[in-house]
């Protein structure tokens, strides 16, 4: 079953052509990462999914039902690049508002701060935490209504490599043991490498839609670094 | 529109407000103050207190309200945190009603702390009805959020919004009657303040102040307002866009 089923899609944004005719299916239970360069699209394909960024033509369907449809707004888990959470509120106080949405109460808030690694933080202010805790709690705050798909745009930036293992991790559990689908974007190639399907955008082109294996011999490249520089500098991008 | 979620963003809104008791004892404190200097000001002429106390206790609320409402708005514009919550299963209503819900409890308490001191402390006379008083200055009080949530949507920064204070307040304020009856200004200008809710406020205020019973005009003057702040949410919730170019 796809959880997300993409046809044509064309985004222009005045008078730009910021997605291409993008083709994508992303099977229901899996963790996608959405890699590419700064500007390539990342943030505006997951702005599509979520139902927020207008689009030019092409169908997208998420979960049976085409994007922005109301239903979905119970079912999908977004966070944004920029940590979209209040300040002036403690860590629990932001995350019961967005449990409250989906019905839920204290105890899903505390499991859901528990998840990003966050329990002793629970009555800190947002605005005395670190960059990283905040976007964790934004990361909750997407977590806490046990959403069908989670759209999550950069939510390891500005982490240590031990919390973003840890994070990761979380997105595996999330998938393989909740049946949850994921799409996260990133620019770290490195941790692309633990998910099941890696799509590289480019200048608002899909360049590879593989499995992390399947790139490095398709591209016969060493590692996905490698493998990434040889397919944005094979790829032949129209003006 | 979910009741259950109007609540938690009202509860969500005080929770901020209470982590910022600077913000509240201003709003609470500056209405008093103002009451008591204006009494000083015309300490020669005590009439002059007693005739436009009622005024100045419905425009407060109004003028503070807008200024806070507008700039937590456009935090929430800037901040992301309102295109975030636009793709959860919140109504665009429960956000308005949220805050309009909130800010008119905030107003309610103020509205209590300036007529009291205004009443107990500055021996303004006793108008016809304390509980209508403070349902206009709480109506108006909403009014203000209103008015304050659709104006966020025209200013891209907190700078811009407080800006918005004098083009949307002022000219009421000055058309409203506090300063001199509509009657006595150009023609043209009685028109132009019929379509002030704040001139209804200072006009149900007024006959509440010099009555001993409360007229139907005071119903209606509240009713004028409450319409107002019906029409001003709903406009405001116009400007909420849950997509985006």
């Amino acid at each position: 079953m796809t959880a997300i089923d993409i046809r044509q899609l064309v985004v222009r944004r005045r008078g730009n052509i910021v997605l291409d005719h993008i083709d994508l299916a992303v099977p229901v239970g899996s963790l996608t990462a959405l890699v590419g360069p700064s500007g390539s699209g990342k943030t505006t394909l997951l702005r599509v999914l979520v139902g927020t960024q207008r689009i030019t033509s092409g169908t997208v369907a998420v979960l049976g039902r085409p994007a922005g449809h109301p239903a979905l707004r119970r079912e999908i888990g977004y966070t944004t690049q920029v940590a979209s959470v209040y300040a002036d509120l403690t860590a629990l106080a932001n995350i019961r508002y967005h449990a409250a949405m989906h019905g839920a109460g204290r105890a899903a808030a505390l499991d859901a701060l528990a998840r990003v690694d966050l329990a002793e933080y629970a009555d800190r202010l947002v605005r005395n935490l670190s960059g990283g805790q905040v976007n964790r709690v934004s990361l909750a705050c997407a977590l806490v209504g046990r959403p069908r798909l989670l759209l999550l745009d950069e939510p390891t930036v500005g982490l240590d490599p031990v919390l973003r293992r840890d994070l990761w991790a979380l997105f595996r559990a999330e998938a393989h043991e909740h049946g949850t689908t994921l799409v996260v974007s990133s620019h770290v190639l490195d941790e692309a490498a633990r998910c099941d399907r890696l799509l590289l955008l480019r200048a608002g082109h899909l360049i590879a839609d593989d499995t992390p294996a399947g790139l490095l011999d398709a591209t016969g490249a060493a590692d996905l670094d490698d493998a990434f520089l040889n397919l944005v500098t094979d790829a032949e991008v129209p003006a | 529109m979910n009741p259950r979620l109007t609540i938690a963003t009202a509860g969500r809104v005080l929770a901020q407000l209470r982590r910022d008791p600077r913000t509240i004892a201003l709003v609470l404190v500056m209405p008093c103050v103002l009451l008591w200097l204006f009494k000083e000001v015309f300490s020669a002429e005590p009439l002059v207190f007693q005739q436009l106390a009622p005024a100045l206790l419905a425009t407060f609320p109004l003028l503070i309200m807008f200024l806070v409402t507008s700039v937590a708005m456009v935090r929430e514009r800037s901040g992301g945190t309102l295109e975030r919550l636009l793709t959860t299963p919140l109504g665009k209503a429960d956000l308005m009603l949220g805050y309009g819900l909130a800010f008119g409890a905030l107003a309610l308490v103020q509205g209590l702390a300036a007529s009291g001191v205004a009443l107990v402390l500055l021996g303004l006379d006793r108008p016809a009805s304390v509980p209508v008083l403070l349902l206009i200055a709480v109506a108006d009080a909403v009014l203000g959020t209103a008015l304050g949530l659709g104006v966020s949507a025209l200013a891209a920064t907190e700078f811009q919004a407080v800006q918005f204070l004098p083009a949307v307040i002022l000219p009421q304020f000055l058309l409203s009657g506090l300063i001199t009856p509509t009657s006595s200004m150009a023609g043209w200008l009685d028109g132009v303040s019929r379509v002030m809710p704040l001139r209804y406020a200072v006009d149900g205020m007024n006959r509440l102040a010099r009555a001993t019973t409360v007229s139907s005009t005071v119903w209606w003057d509240l009713g004028v307002i409450a319409g107002c702040a019906v029409i001003a949410l709903v406009v405001g919730s116009t400007t909420l866009r849950r997509t985006t170019a």
